[in-house]
């Protein structure tokens, strides 16, 4: 058994892979889809689509608004039919992108043969842009522009990438079957990650309960023949997959706090990030469709669907049979960070990694008693936080004082609140906290930048007066 | 919490061995009334959800009885639970806000209020012969007023080590059987409800400590292994200053809690005038939980 | 036994000599020069503490009164104008008279209007929920209804309809502090002139989504249809992102727009009679229809 874990806190909640056997299935065309123009992180896209617009496949539809953001492509063929705000998962609104299905024609260009291509081209600036271009986000949750993530800021190196497989979430499969399936074309795609960070050494972090995906990845680098990419097992523990986390476990360094990866020399790459990658820069494939399980103990009909990105969440359900039952909580993603869904209209995102059905014995949540100091939260949390401290400092507002305590640097893992016994609900106030402190810290700095470019301004504005 | 009741019952059985019936009474006693006053008290006066479901209360009314004689009249018990969960507890704003440890509480207010009461060891009534009389650690502190040295002491009553751990020697219910008392200790550490650290440091510094006045003096002071074995040590290191409330969180309180409770029981049962120090370090230790629990944290991640 | 009694007497009063010169030099020497007004300002005040001027406390306040030059920026609202008549007689200021405001809950949408389409079992706050999706109902501005208002609410001037879902303001006990407005992460209330005996009229619906979207979510909603606007005669009404708002400064209180109004989503309050929809209506009818003739001519 393998001992590689992060060291502090953690928590093992039953794995409970029940779709692990489904194979990957091509979801059939939903009638229309609707491409929210926010599905990463940083500034929403600028669409470049007018209604009544033909769109095919892989066609750019939106542009990047902002360094941080990236591009949007149809996902399907046919008629642009609105470009308007529509109710997310969470039921707010969002920008979104209508397109009535008409076929299934893919832009030129792009390769769609299943022949692996294992040559790597030479320009890594080429590369980089080609995975701008094909707007590939980071699929591991926080759908982070990987283009961003590839290009470290000046004076800071890359040592080493990791391709992140833990896939810790209990429920989830997604990425297990895209090891097992396109594991050939992800080893491909961490090639590529490792070359565009200076041909750095790559890890690809597995939990041991996947051993099949273990072997199936060792087999393919052997038969491929790359140097320098590795399959690290690890200890199976949640929150594993969590990037800090994942850091402090492979290279044993802890990313500081507000610190990018980068600041320790790692880069951090989830598994259907690689494979989107390699589609990108072999296939000149975009991102327009990627994995997600269906599951759910509720569920009769588990599968692991291959899903254009923008396809209604109601329309993957009722393929697979309609709602459960006794289903009375949609979650999408994982059990343990994963967001309950409040209209199931809305269509998935890039980021979407499951859709959940979880029973009402599942989700409910025993009556709150009260705190008795025993501290099992803070021995939980993976950041090594106190969120008893934090959520009592939540409650009175005491914005100083959790910052003082780190409340900023809480992930959201969640570890704190299925430890505690009193059932106190610690992270639904953190995450709160969180928030305000970071309102409070940027406001901070915003007005440190303010009143240096005034002192910096001030002098010459005072001859300018005297003149 | 189940699990503190469940780990307390080995040295619940073998005080009932050595004291037979009218232990099971007085703890039976001892008990209903904690209960009982928490639910009214809760019900009534704080007219809050109760609190008697979490088994708390049985706690405090089992460690209560346990520090009592067993020949302690049953009013007297009541006093003491009333003291320990109406005034330690729910005057504090019950459980999760109390600052002492409750029983411990109880047991002090009953030590300096009914000192008679609380110093009189009767004859064991129980299924084995015992011996009855002062405790050991009463024993020595009174031969050593009469001028005799520790050694002569120990001699005439007859104390040795493996009756100290398989306990028939005199006491109340807790201080009787330092094995079964242990043995809860183990399955609590297992079961991962306390932190082993604050008993462990306890025990360090208690041997440390009399170590060294031992081997400065062995006539006048006690050794190492009689302090570790003796009076209310294995309860309250292992049952009390664990409590999660009046305990501090972090690695480091925990070990600076048991290393001034360890050393404050000393201090007592060396120069104090009473003979037994557990229950008073514990209580004055509990007061600087609060400024411990500021001072140390754990470590954060990324951070110094 | 003489001597000892002598002794003790000497030390404990030659300790209590010394201990008192201490304590005279200390605070001698860190005495803090204050305005003597401050306190007595704070006297005035209502002791609430509940920061609705703006200022951390009653405290806070009064220093902050006794610095400034005048009072035009400093307002108790919980002591109303009382309060700073006798503050301004203290410091010698010009009594500046403030009408009295009253929180105005700015959401009608009861259950039986907004169909619920989701369950919340997370933690009952409003601020927790409010980050984490839209709401139970198709209204994504509307309230929430886990309270947070009433939490606020130091006055217990607040309560949950449970018939409604909706907060309820007393405005007996309503001191216009304004910490419900703050409290609020959907900002549905607001702080209004308390108007002529209690009497104002406002629209009570914060939905910015265009009309039949409003409309689906919610029966009472404000679908921004401008009839109100169209109707008022003083220009006190404007439409702005799919909502009407009435400016409490121009309403005259003719309840015209509440006649009108489709949804229902324009409240009077306070007035003695209840609205005879029909007679305003025909009212209005026969007003626009001289209107127009006197155009014509």
């Amino acid at each position: 058994m393998s001992k590689h874990t992060f060291s502090i806190g953690g928590v093992h909640p039953h794995d409970s892979k029940i779709s692990r056997e489904c194979a990957i299935e091509q979801l059939p065309l939903a009638p229309v889809v609707y491409l929210q123009l926010s599905q990463h992180i940083g500034a929403p896209a600028k669409p470049i689509v007018a209604v009544g617009d033909k769109v095919k496949v892989g066609q750019p539809i939106a542009e990047p608004g902002g360094f941080v953001s990236a591009f949007i492509h149809s996902s399907v063929s046919g008629t642009v039919k609105s470009i308007a705000p529509r109710p997310d998962l969470a039921g707010n609104p969002q920008m979104c992108i209508e397109i009535a299905v008409e076929g299934d024609e893919w832009a030129e260009g792009i390769d769609l043969s299943d022949t692996l291509v294992t040559e790597i081209p030479e320009d890594d600036k080429a590369i980089i842009e080609k995975i701008r271009l094909a707007g590939v986000v980071g699929l591991g949750g926080a759908t982070f522009p990987t283009h961003v993530k590839l290009s470290p800021p000046p004076g800071s190196k890359c040592e080493m990438v990791i391709i992140n497989g833990c896939e810790c979430e209990p429920y989830l499969t997604s990425d297990f079957r895209v090891l097992l399936e396109k594991g050939e074309q992800m080893v491909v795609g961490a090639a590529i990650l490792s070359k565009v960070m200076g041909n750095v050494p790559c890890t690809i972090a597995i939990e041991v309960n996947k051993p099949e995906a273990i072997a199936h990845i060792q087999e393919i680098i052997g038969k491929l023949g790359y140097k320098g990419i590795s399959v690290m097992p690890m200890k199976m523990r949640y929150p594993q997959g969590s990037e800090k986390q994942l850091i402090d476990a492979v290279m044993h360094r802890q990313v500081g706090s507000g610190a990018l990866p980068i600041s320790v020399g790692a880069v951090v790459q989830n598994v259907g990030t690689a494979l989107a990658v390699y589609d990108a820069v072999q296939k000149n494939k975009p991102l327009v469709d990627n994995v997600l399980s269906v599951t759910g103990e509720c569920f009769p009909h588990q599968a692991n669907l291959q899903v254009r990105v923008g396809t209604p969440i109601k329309y993957i359900i009722d393929y697979l049979g309609g709602m459960p039952e006794d289903a009375v909580k949609v979650i999408s993603g994982g059990p343990m960070m994963g967001r309950a869904i409040a209209n199931l209209e809305a269509s998935t995102l890039k980021g979407t990694s499951a859709i959940l059905f979880l029973t009402a014995k599942q989700t409910l949540r025993a009556p709150e008693t009260a705190c008795i100091r025993c501290g099992k939260c803070a021995g939980a949390c993976p950041m090594g936080l106190e969120p008893f401290l934090l959520y009592r400092y939540a409650k009175v507002n005491d914005l100083e004082a959790l910052e003082q305590n780190a409340a900023q640097d809480c992930i959201e893992c969640g570890c704190c609140l299925y430890s505690c016994p009193a059932h106190i609900p610690l992270l639904d106030n953190i995450r709160q906290a969180k928030g305000a402190v970071l309102g409070a810290i940027r406001a901070r700095a915003a007005a440190a930048k303010a009143a240096a470019e005034a002192a910096t301004v001030t002098p010459s504005a005072a001859e300018g007066s005297k003149k | 919490m189940l699990d503190v009741v469940i780990a307390l019952i080995p040295a619940a059985i073998c005080s009932f061995v050595f004291y037979g019936w009218r232990e099971v009474l007085l703890m039976a006693v001892s008990i209903a009334s904690c209960v009982l006053l928490e639910w009214a008290v809760t019900k009534f006066m704080l007219k809050k959800p109760s609190t008697i479901g979490d088994f708390s209360a049985v706690i405090t009314g089992m460690l209560l009885a346990m520090n009592l004689p067993y020949t302690t009249p049953l009013w007297v018990v009541v006093i003491g639970a009333v003291v320990a969960i109406g005034v330690a507890k729910l005057t504090f704003g019950g459980i999760g806000q109390n600052i002492w440890n409750p029983a411990l509480v109880g047991r002090v207010f009953l030590l300096v209020s009914f000192p008679t009461y609380m110093t009189t060891w009767g004859a064991p009534q129980g299924i084995v012969d015992a011996v009855s009389g002062p405790t050991p650690l009463g024993a020595i502190q009174e031969g050593l007023l009469q001028g005799s040295t520790v050694q002569e002491i120990m001699a005439s009553n007859g104390y040795s080590y493996s009756q100290m751990l398989f306990a028939n020697l005199g006491g109340s219910a807790g201080e009787v059987c330092a094995l079964a008392l242990l043995a809860g200790f183990v399955y609590l550490c297992i079961r991962k409800v306390i932190k082993p650290w604050i008993t462990l440091s306890i025990f360090a510094t208690v041997a440390l400590t009399a170590l060294i006045f031992w081997g400065v003096n062995p006539e006048r002071f006690t050794d190492p292994l009689f302090n570790l074995l003796s009076g209310g040590l294995v309860l309250g290191a292992c049952f009390m200053a664990t409590d999660y409330v009046t305990s501090p969180m972090s690695l480091w309180g925990g070990v600076i809690f048991g290393v001034g409770i360890g050393f404050l029981t000393m201090m007592i049962r060396y120069f104090g005038s009473y003979p037994e120090g557990v229950s008073f370090a514990i209580l004055i230790m509990n007061s600087v939980v609060p400024l411990l629990n500021m001072w140390f944290h754990q470590k954060k991640f990324g951070r110094k | 036994m003489v001597k000892i009694i002598i002794w003790t007497i000497a030390v404990v009063t030659v300790l209590g000599l010394v201990l008192a010169l201490v304590l005279y030099l200390v605070a001698k020497r860190f005495k803090v020069e204050e305005d003597p007004r401050i306190d007595e300002v704070e006297k005035a005040m209502p002791g609430a503490n509940c920061g609705g001027c703006g200022f951390a406390g009653c405290r806070a306040f009064a220093e902050a009164a006794v610095k400034a030059p005048n009072l035009d920026n400093n307002f108790c609202p919980v002591g109303g104008n009382e309060t700073m008549a006798k503050v301004a007689q203290i410091l010698g200021y010009e009594v500046k008279e403030k009408a009295p405001m009253v929180a105005v809950v700015r959401c009608n949408g009861t259950c039986q209007a907004r169909p619920r389409i989701n369950n919340y079992d997370g933690y009952a706050s409003c601020k927790v929920k409010a980050a984490l999706y839209s709401g139970d109902t198709g209204c994504s501005y509307g309230c929430l209804g886990c309270g947070d208002c009433v939490n606020a609410c130091q006055f217990g001037a607040l309560s949950m309809d449970p018939e409604t879902g909706l907060p309820v303001v007393d405005q007996e006990k309503c001191t216009a502090c304004g910490a419900c407005v703050k409290a609020c992460p959907k900002h549905i209330i607001e702080l209004r002139p308390k108007g002529p005996r209690g009497m104002r009229v406002f629209v009570s619906c914060v939905n910015r989504d265009k009309g039949p979207v409003a409309k689906k979510a919610c029966a009472n909603a404000c679908i921004g249809c401008g009839i109100c606007a169209k109707t008022c005669t003083k220009e006190a009404i404007v439409i702005e992102g799919n909502v009407a708002y009435i400016d409490p400064a121009k309403c005259k209180l003719c309840r015209e727009c509440e006649a009108m109004c489709p949804t229902g989503a324009i409240h009077g309050v306070g007035f003695p009679k209840p609205l005879d929809k029909d007679a305003v209506k025909a009212r209005i009818k026969e007003r626009q229809l001289k209107e127009k003739e006197a155009k014509d001519e």
